[in-house]
């Protein structure tokens, strides 16, 4: 029951944002300038695009994120819809499930369709990395969406919420994004994954910990 | 009694022990700065050390609080846990700007440098935001109840989030000096820097106490007043 409910709560989203496509049409663009303004933002002569890329690719994740992260909660301060949904038989472990899963969905192809302009952009071969890439990308995206969610159902609350987002998030975003930056590089220069490994098992443990500590908590943020 | 005069007599105690602190502060100092030796490697630059470490200890002491208070909330769903919980984090994030500011005064003449991404600068750097980003919350929801639930929820959060930031920044690197008294070992400071250092420690947690204990007579006094506007208006 509680799953079907999610799906319908995530349908629901995904269909919202099918129909405008505006929040993924600027994210998507917003993810492009990023990573083309981080680009230029160095010196060619001293910094090679390959050590930038890494960080250059999950600040341009983060930011592009944090933009869909807004739009979750935002759609539903429109005419009091959250309150529609808090008085319908969904249980908020289903309803933080179904926003979960659109945020997930909505990042994920946001991520996946500014990774091959990476590539491009910075000219790395990744062709034998891409598994062990894409594993990275899906674990910090989780940590990234479960603490997001949780926060951005907060702060929808308040008057300047596309402010207070990142200035919540991103301390909480300390530990996933270096330990993501940390594996990319690694796996960006083919180093073996006993080097890694450390840092994969940080994420997890990440991961595991604010998943299960946002489904807790977000009871207490929608029952009034 | 009234909650307006208890919270006024929890004013007042506040204040009389922020007072003894700062006399206690007074005599950390001329002890410090007249009693104890120079150390040999660093010079008089040392000194800072006597004020840093303990308002590190009692700003972090004070997000601890915090974090714990935040747990207590989400349970009993106490208005007075709330208030406590903060006035833990206003007043923690005033110590960490006296620990923030102390620490590069310190690492100018020593390390040659204001700032360095060490493992402990970075966590209490990080922390010290997310307990701004606490108040700043705070200060944007307008329902108290609802300010409650959601400071407490991101408190717990905090509180979790703390040993993944300490492992992260560990790991990455670390240049702060090991620690001189809480380490397998014997103590390797000597004694009369201990002392110094142990009395600044209980001096800093007694003015932790005292400021907090203001703060939260005045968080009760200011619900008293909002309670008797919205009387008023009805």
């Amino acid at each position: 029951m509680t799953t079907r409910t999610a799906m319908a709560i995530a349908l629901k989203d995904l269909a919202i944002e099918w129909r405008t496509k505006t929040a993924f049409m600027s994210s998507l663009v917003f993810a492009v300038l990023v990573l083309a303004i981080l680009f230029f933002a160095r010196d060619a002569t001293a910094v090679s695009a390959f050590d930038l890329a890494p960080g250059a690719l999950w600040v341009t994740f983060t930011f592009a994120g944090m933009l869909g992260l807004n739009r979750a909660f935002l759609v539903e301060r429109e005419n009091h819809s959250l309150d529609g949904l808090r008085l319908s038989p969904a249980t908020p472990t289903a309803i933080f499930l179904g926003k979960v899963t659109g945020n997930l969905i909505f990042v994920g192809v946001v991520e996946l369709v500014s990774l091959p302009l990476f590539v491009v952009f910075y000219d790395i071969a990744i062709w034998r990395q891409v598994p062990l890439l894409l594993t990275v990308i899906a674990m910090a995206t989780v940590a990234f969406v479960a603490v997001g969610t949780v926060l951005s159902a907060m702060v929808v609350r308040t008057r300047f919420s596309e402010v207070m987002l990142p200035v919540l998030l991103l301390p909480f975003l300390v530990p996933p994004i270096v330990g993501a930056v940390q594996i990319t590089w690694r796996i960006l220069a083919e180093r073996p994954l006993a080097e890694m490994s450390g840092w994969l098992s940080l994420l997890g443990a990440f991961d595991i910990v604010f998943f299960a500590l946002a489904l807790l908590l977000f009871d207490a943020i929608i029952t009034e | 009694m009234t909650r307006r005069e208890r919270a006024l007599r929890t004013v007042r105690r506040g204040t009389v022990l922020t007072v003894v602190a700062l006399l206690g502060l007074v005599i950390v100092y001329v002890r410090a700065l007249m009693f104890t030796p120079i150390e040999r490697f660093q010079g008089p630059a040392q000194k800072i050390f006597y004020v840093h470490a303990p308002v590190a200890w009692a700003s972090l002491l004070a997000f601890a609080v915090c974090g714990l208070l935040s747990v207590g909330y989400l349970f009993m769903r106490d208005r007075r846990l709330d208030l406590l919980a903060m006035s833990s984090a206003e007043v923690g994030v005033a110590l960490s700007v006296a620990m923030l500011t102390t620490g590069p005064i310190w690492g100018k003449p020593i390390w040659g440098t204001w700032w360095t991404w060490d493992f402990r600068l970075s966590s209490t750097l990080f922390l010290f935001l997310l307990f701004v980003g606490y108040l700043v919350l705070r200060g944007a929801l307008a329902d108290h109840e609802v300010r409650a639930r959601y400071s407490a929820v991101l408190g717990v959060m905090a509180l979790a989030l703390v040993p993944f930031i300490h492992l992260t920044v560990y790991w990455f690197r670390t240049l702060h000096p090991a620690p001189v008294i809480m380490k397998p070992e014997a103590p390797s400071l000597p004694g009369v820097m201990l002392v110094t250092l142990l009395m600044s420690l209980a001096v800093f947690t007694l003015l932790y106490g005292g400021f907090l204990t203001v703060r939260y007579g005045l968080a009760v006094l200011e619900d008293v007043r909002l309670e008797e506007a919205a009387h008023e208006l009805s």
